[in-house]
Parts: structure tokens; sequence; C-alpha cells
């Protein structure tokens, strides 16, 4: 079973080997390396990510965001476990 | 600020020595030796001004970069200045000591080539007896080490019928990325293209090996797929553009907008032994030669895909219609697009199998097929 799928409430997400989020000074722009690959995540998408630490749970991070934020945590919930999904299938995010 | 963004990635081809002799090696058929080559002290400095220019990434790629001694001294400089690695390796060369040693230097990612997945095909592919059996073990201490893996499939007429066995047995190897690749034909490629290159109906079953293998490891591996050129409608929008997001530097120091860009004669480029890396970048004459659009012929220019295709490939226009700044004749609006398919569908169907090797010996004879 791919981490995709089994990603979860219950989860603690991190970054593997080969990926991370990195702050680059020229462009003023957090980004995100990965084999081969460099993007720069949309402003909601950085705010997961920058919680994203081996330690803290996805409840946990979505408890954050919803609090940071003062956004129902219901639709916080949604998007982060969709993002995560997402940056999982690609390999940027593993369990 | 300055107007000119700077480059994401860096492709430093650290060598052109290399055990094996794939006759579509992306090196210059003019060959370089190893007296010539940049010092540690130097790719180090390189790699410095390259953080400061703001390079995200650097492909350390050869010939083979682990002919070189000093690699792991150079894979700590980039982790030192925060430069993501990626090394790109025939793998014969590494024994689980030094893959051990680079990921403790803070490599960060290991692509491997393979030219096959049956091992005789592979290795007389390779020029290189043993060669294949060498990639699998190999590809077992880099997952060991936990390194991500990269599997690279060259595929050309001559194995692309077994491409679906060849991303099964990168799946059995872990690869958490797969990149298909055919064969681009310059140098040694465009030397030996009427071996290589595939017939139509076998490109059309590749494509749609790759669909279903897409879907159905979907979550667990990336496929890339780098299209054949000769038979689309649209050209390969070649480096994202002429120096807006890569530059080369060759063993000898020559920073290049791509590898191939030396084929082209009417350009001189700089070399880091004389001038800086960001001076080059922007302000050197052969990197904003076909910056942009401003320098595209008028087909291009009043294309609506200008930038998105960048007039597709400037070493390919000037290899197959003898002008860099013609539209590259891969797109289906150049006027010497049906002659090149044409060419294309001859060769894939009368082209005999034997290869030109990459070799020191044959450069001379490479390079007359070539012109």
């Amino acid at each position: 079973m791919s981490d995709d799928m089994l990603l979860g409430e219950g989860s603690v997400p991190r970054f593997p080997r080969g990926a991370r989020l990195q702050f680059n000074q020229q462009r003023q722009q957090w980004m995100v390396q990965a084999p081969e690959r460099v993007f720069v995540p949309d402003e909601i998408a950085l705010a997961v990510l920058q919680r994203v630490n081996g330690e803290t749970s996805v409840a946990a991070i979505i408890d954050d965001l919803a609090r940071t934020y003062n956004a129902s945590r219901d639709v916080i919930r949604d998007d982060v476990l969709e993002m995560l999904r997402d940056l999982a299938g690609k390999g940027v995010i593993a369990l | 600020m300055s107007r000119i963004s700077p480059p994401l990635a860096i492709l430093a081809e650290l060598t052109h020595r290399c055990p094996l002799r794939c006759p579509y090696c992306s090196n210059p058929v003019a060959l370089v030796r190893s007296g010539e080559e940049l010092s540690t002290e130097e790719w180090v400095g390189l790699l410095r001004q390259a953080s400061e220019l703001g390079v995200l990434q650097v492909h350390l790629s050869g010939g083979e970069p682990t002919a070189r001694k000093d690699l792991e001294r150079i894979v700590a400089a980039a982790r030192d200045f925060g430069i993501y690695s990626n090394l790109i390796t025939s793998a014969v060369l590494l024994d689980q000591s030094r893959v051990e040693a680079l990921a403790a230097a803070g490599l960060d990612h290991v692509q491997i080539s393979f030219q096959e997945s049956e091992a005789a095909n592979a290795d007389r592919i390779g020029g290189y007896a043993g060669g294949h059996a060498k990639k699998r073990q190999v590809a077992g201490w880099v997952r060991e080490a936990g390194l991500p893996l990269t599997a690279n499939l060259v595929v050309h007429r001559q194995n692309l019928d077994h491409l679906g066995a060849m991303i099964e047995m990168a799946s059995e190897m872990e690869a958490r990325r797969i990149e298909v690749a055919h064969v681009q034909y310059y140098g040694w490629g465009l030397a030996n293209r009427a071996a290589l290159v595939p017939t139509r109906a076998q490109v059309a079953a590749a494509d749609a090996v790759v669909n279903e293998a897409r879907r159905r490891l979907a979550g667990r591996i990336v496929i890339d797929y780098v299209v054949p050129d000769y038979y689309a409608k649209r050209p390969k929008p070649c480096m994202g553009g002429w120096a807006r997001q890569f530059l080369t530097v060759t063993p000898i120091g020559k920073v290049l907008p791509c590898h191939a860009a030396d084929s082209i004669p009417e350009l001189a480029f700089d070399n880091i032994r004389e001038r800086r890396l960001a001076d080059i970048w922007e302000n050197s004459e052969a990197f904003n030669r076909f910056r942009g659009t401003d320098w595209m012929p008028e087909l291009c220019r009043s294309c609506d895909r200008r930038e998105i295709d960048w007039g597709g490939c400037r070493c390919q226009a000037f290899a197959l219609a003898g002008d860099a700044a013609a539209t590259d004749p891969a797109c289906g609006l150049s006027p010497l697009h049906a002659k090149i398919a044409a060419l294309a569908d001859a060769e894939s169907q009368a082209g005999g199998d034997r290869f030109t090797y990459r070799s020191y010996a044959s450069m001379e004879a490479a390079g007359n097929c070539s012109t």
C-alpha cells in the first residue's frame, strides 16, 4: 500500500531523504526540492509543509492551522489531507 | 535584482572518462582527456558561485562522475552551500563503501542508467561486459543507504520492445522515480541514428506501455517520459528555453546553456577559469544569443506556443537545418519537418544494428558521420 492511500489524521508526516523545504535568498521564496524537481508551494501548502517535522501528527497540524487561521477544522482537515496525499503520491512526503 | 532570473540547476560534467561506451552518449564527439579537467578546488569554487547566483540543484554527471576520486568532496561542498545534489551515474565503478561515503557526504539523490532489462543485450549496448548485473547490485546498495533512486531507462529501436520489462525491473529495485528517455540525436547519438531511431509502431506501443504503467504505479513511482521528437507535432521545449533555467559546465570549465551547445560553431563560450559565473549567465553573448523570443524567426515569434516550446532546440536546428536560429525541424510547422520525419522513418526501417561505440579512438569516425 502506498503512503498516499495510508495517510490519515493519525499519520506523522516527514520529508524523506531527497526531499526538503528550503528558503532561497536570491528569490526570497520558500521552495520544495525533490529528485530533479523544484517547485514553489502556495501559501496554504507552505503553512502545512512548515509544520511537517517527523514528530507532529496530521491531526495536530490541522488543529494548529485551524487555531492560527481561525477557521473551521472540517474545512482545514479536508484541504490538509488532500494536499498531503498528493505530495505523498509524488514522494515529497513520507510517513 | 537583475532582470534575468537565476538558473535553477547546473549540469556538472565532472569528467568525460567512462568505462561504458554507449553509442548514444550525450557527451560531444570530441572528448576531453583527464589532464585537462577542472581541479577539486575549481569545482568547489564553481559551486560557491552557483549558490551565490541562486542555483538550487547540481546534477553531477560526466562521463562517469564516480571516476573522479574527489567526488565526495564535491558532494560535501554542494551540501555546505545548500545545493541539492543529484548523482547521475552508470554505477559500474561503485562499491558499497563508496555509496555509503557519498550518502554520508550529503548526497540527496542517485540516478542510475539502465540499457535494457536483459543482461546480454544491455551489456552489448553499453559496450561493457558485466555492467548490467553490477548496476542492479549498486541499485540495492543505494536503497540500503537510504538514498532515493531514479532508474534512467534510455530507449531506442534496439530495446524499445522491452520497455514493459524495463519498467518492471525498475519497480522491483524500488526506484522512486523512473525516467523513460528516448535517445536524443546529438553527438554520438546523431552518429548512430540509423541504428537507434525507433519505428513509429514502436513509439506508439511505448506510449501505451508508459500510460499503463503510470496508472498502475501511481502513488508508488513517478514516471517521467522524454518523447522522441522527430515524430512529434511540436518540438520539445529544450532546456525550458535557452539560458532560462539551466546551464552546463564541461570537464574543462566551459559554461554552456545546454550540454550539446558546443556543437553550434557560430557560438563562442566562456570558461569559468576566466569569467565569473554570474557574469557569464547574465551578460555573455552566447547565453543572450537565443534567450527569450527576440531572436526567433517569424514562424516562431508569431506562434502562440512561443513561450511554451521556445522554438524547440537550437542544437537540433543547427544539426538538421544547418541554421541554429531556424525553427526546430522537429516542429510540425517547420518547412523541413516532413523531410526529417521521412528520414527517421526510412532509417528506422532500413538502418542496421551496428554501433559506432563511444571511445576516444572512434572520435574521428563519429565526427565524420555526424556532419
